[in-house]
């Protein structure tokens, strides 16, 4: 498979901020680049990456597995990621997660049916002064309490 | 927004609260990029950057405690036309700390001009500002100072007509707590696996792709350019002779308003719990972890008579971390707080070191087992012994970490596991849940 341009583009770019010989450097933001295009990062995915980088692919699919942002199965238009740790969890995180299930009909690590949303429970994101945080596509949505989650997921298409 | 006294200093916080500011304007309005301009323009020679840093008591500020400058003497003499590196580390991730995140969304600048200061003490012309994957502004925002940087002729070649050179980038990490342990964020930022490394060789004789490197946190950096501007000693008086400065403190869980609080070194913990409007509802404070769940946690009356300073909580039993304050209230129930971080040391062990992956596991199932009342009274010992099993067995700090809230909640808190035990589950919530409020739920 070919990378689209978007992704190919993004993979030259990051390839300018390390050494020339040090291809692997870029495979982060390579899979980044992919995931924001493709949705997650299938088998030919990494294999097209491995082969623009020219990498070996175990060294793609070392990161693509290592890593837990990245998706290495299909999931919703919206991945609704919240976080239960500790701080989150003290500011009742767990009304949250339950009004989330109940919403949606799934538990964590679903997809609901008609393909919109995925639910995943996350550790810290590096926001506990607004727990509970629930993070979606490129956005922290802070102070989440069960009548925020109806208007958040209200408003997602 | 918190309401500080008058005579309180913000030093990496400055500018925070008001309108925009990050951007290059409002930085070069507060008096931004003139230590920089000491240092280069005014021919400041490496040895005194450093000298000025170890005079200011600056130390880690990451959770390690380590001496800046004295860190900073470790490079090498940079080789001709071989590259040596400035990693910031923004892998912002341990529970309870959001610090960094605001440096970067409010102050962007202050870190960058720290960096360019940085580089050229540590003799290194290129640095990696490595931000966790999950955080999208602050990347952006640092993004855009970077890029105001170099238009403004900052960053890039032959500063100041200094013929000193730096650049800087970003690397987005993708989600991976121990990518913030020093040596995984080089091997991270080398597209591995975010796996520590054995040292030594230590990362100032061999770091990423092998060269000389230095790893500092945001805020470390952030504090760089007023020690610069003002003196070591300034910065040293803000704080306690020991630990200079002032302290960003995430202050979070059972307060009226958690939040950043940026305060001297040495103020009394009591003072920030009161910035912070105290307890939440009026209840009784239980239990406090001062700096993230990696240092061990401390009861009430404990922490309320403890300053916050590395030698002070130190003695307390304790370790300042990062700064990260979690705060538990009467309400909370110990064994289940500390389910859910040995659940997340689970999840997080990068699983090299066998002690570390397998003792995670057993620490989490065995409290597991306590709060859902199947526990048995030689669990607590099983859980000490497992413990002193993995401290000190592995390549990192890591195993430390994972034993402090289960070693330091079953000193103070053992007759609350022991009920657990007898009453076969949890007694403080019938329902399995602690009540956000006291109030509500009644
Ligand atoms: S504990 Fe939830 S964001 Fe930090």
């Amino acid at each position: 498979m070919e990378l689209p341009e978007p992704v190919t583009r993004r993979i030259d770019q990051a390839r300018t901020r390390y050494p020339a010989e040090e291809p692997r450097a870029a495979v982060i933001e390579a899979l980044h680049a992919a995931q924001d295009e493709l949705g997650w990062l299938d088998q030919p995915t990494l294999d097209a990456v491995a082969d623009y980088l020219g990498l070996e692919p175990i060294k793609v699919y070392e990161a693509a597995t290592f890593y837990d942002m990245f998706n290495r199965e299909p999931v919703g238009r919206h991945h609704v990621r919240v976080c239960t740790n500790i701080s989150c969890w003290l500011c009742d995180s767990d009304a949250v997660t339950d009004r989330l299930r109940e919403r949606l009909g799934i538990d964590f690590g679903e997809t609901t049916s008609d393909g919109r949303f995925t639910l995943t429970e996350v550790e810290c994101l590096g926001a506990c002064g607004g727990a509970p945080v629930i993070w979606i596509g490129r956005s922290y949505y802070e102070n989440a309490t069960p009548e925020r989650v109806e208007e958040i997921l209200d408003g997602l298409e | 927004m918190p309401s500080y006294p008058d005579d309180y200093e913000l030093v990496t916080l400055a500018g925070a609260f008001e309108e925009e500011p990050h951007t290059l304007q409002a930085y070069l309005d507060r008096g931004g990029y003139t230590a920089v301009a000491k240092v280069l323009e005014g021919g400041m020679a490496r040895d005194e950057v450093i000298a000025e840093v170890k005079a200011s008591g600056l130390r880690g500020r990451g959770g390690a405690g380590f001496p800046t400058g004295l860190k900073w003497s470790f490079m090498p003499p940079a080789e001709g036309g071989q590259p040596q590196y400035l990693a910031c580390n923004a892998d912002e991730a341990e529970p309870g700390t959001f610090k960094d995140r605001d440096i970067m969304r409010y102050n962007p600048h202050q870190l960058v001009e720290g960096m360019i200061i940085g580089g050229y003490a540590i003799g290194a012309t290129v640095g990696y500002i490595y931000i966790r994957g999950e955080f999208w502004e602050p990347y952006v925002r640092v993004q855009r100072a970077i890029d105001e940087a170099y238009a403004a002729g900052y960053l890039g070649r032959d500063l100041f007509d200094s013929g000193v050179d730096f650049d800087l980038h970003i690397h987005r990490g993708a989600g991976a707590y121990i990518a913030g342990e020093e040596t995984a964020m080089l091997e991270s930022i080398e597209g591995k696996k975010a796996l520590p490394r054995f040292k030594p060789p230590f990362p100032a004789n061999y770091g990423i792709f092998g060269r000389p490197t230095t790893v500092n946190n945001v805020e470390t950096l952030a504090s760089v350019p007023p020690i610069i501007n003002r003196g070591g000693q300034w910065f040293l008086e803000l704080g306690t002779p020991k630990s200079g400065g002032t302290k960003i403190f995430s202050v979070s869980g059972h307060v009226a308003w958690p939040g950043n609080y940026e305060v001297p070194m040495g103020t009394p913990f009591a003072e920030l719990l009161e910035l912070a409007g105290g307890v939440r509802d009026g209840n009784r404070l239980k239990a406090v972890i001062p700096g993230g769940p990696s240092v061990p946690m401390v009861p009430a009356e404990t922490i309320l008579e403890t300053r916050l300073d590395y030698e002070a909580l130190g003695e307390a039993g304790t370790m300042l971390g990062a700064g990260s304050v979690i705060v538990m209230d009467e309400t909370t129930c110990i064994v289940r707080a500390v389910e859910r971080l040995a659940k997340f040391f689970f999840h997080e062990s990068c699983g090299q070191c066998t002690p570390c992956r397998e003792g995670s596991g057993w620490l989490h199932r065995v409290i597991h087992r306590i709060e859902n009342g199947a526990g048995r009274l030689e669990d607590l010992d099983t859980l000490l012994h497992v413990g002193s099993r993995i401290e000190g067995h592995t390549i990192c700090a890591f195993g430390e970490a994972e034993v402090a809230p289960v070693a330091s909640s079953i000193e103070h808190f053992r007759e609350e596991y022991e009920a657990h035990i007898h009453g076969k589950g949890c007694p403080m919530a019938a329902s399995g849940r602690v009540s956000r409020r006291v109030a509500e739920a009644g």
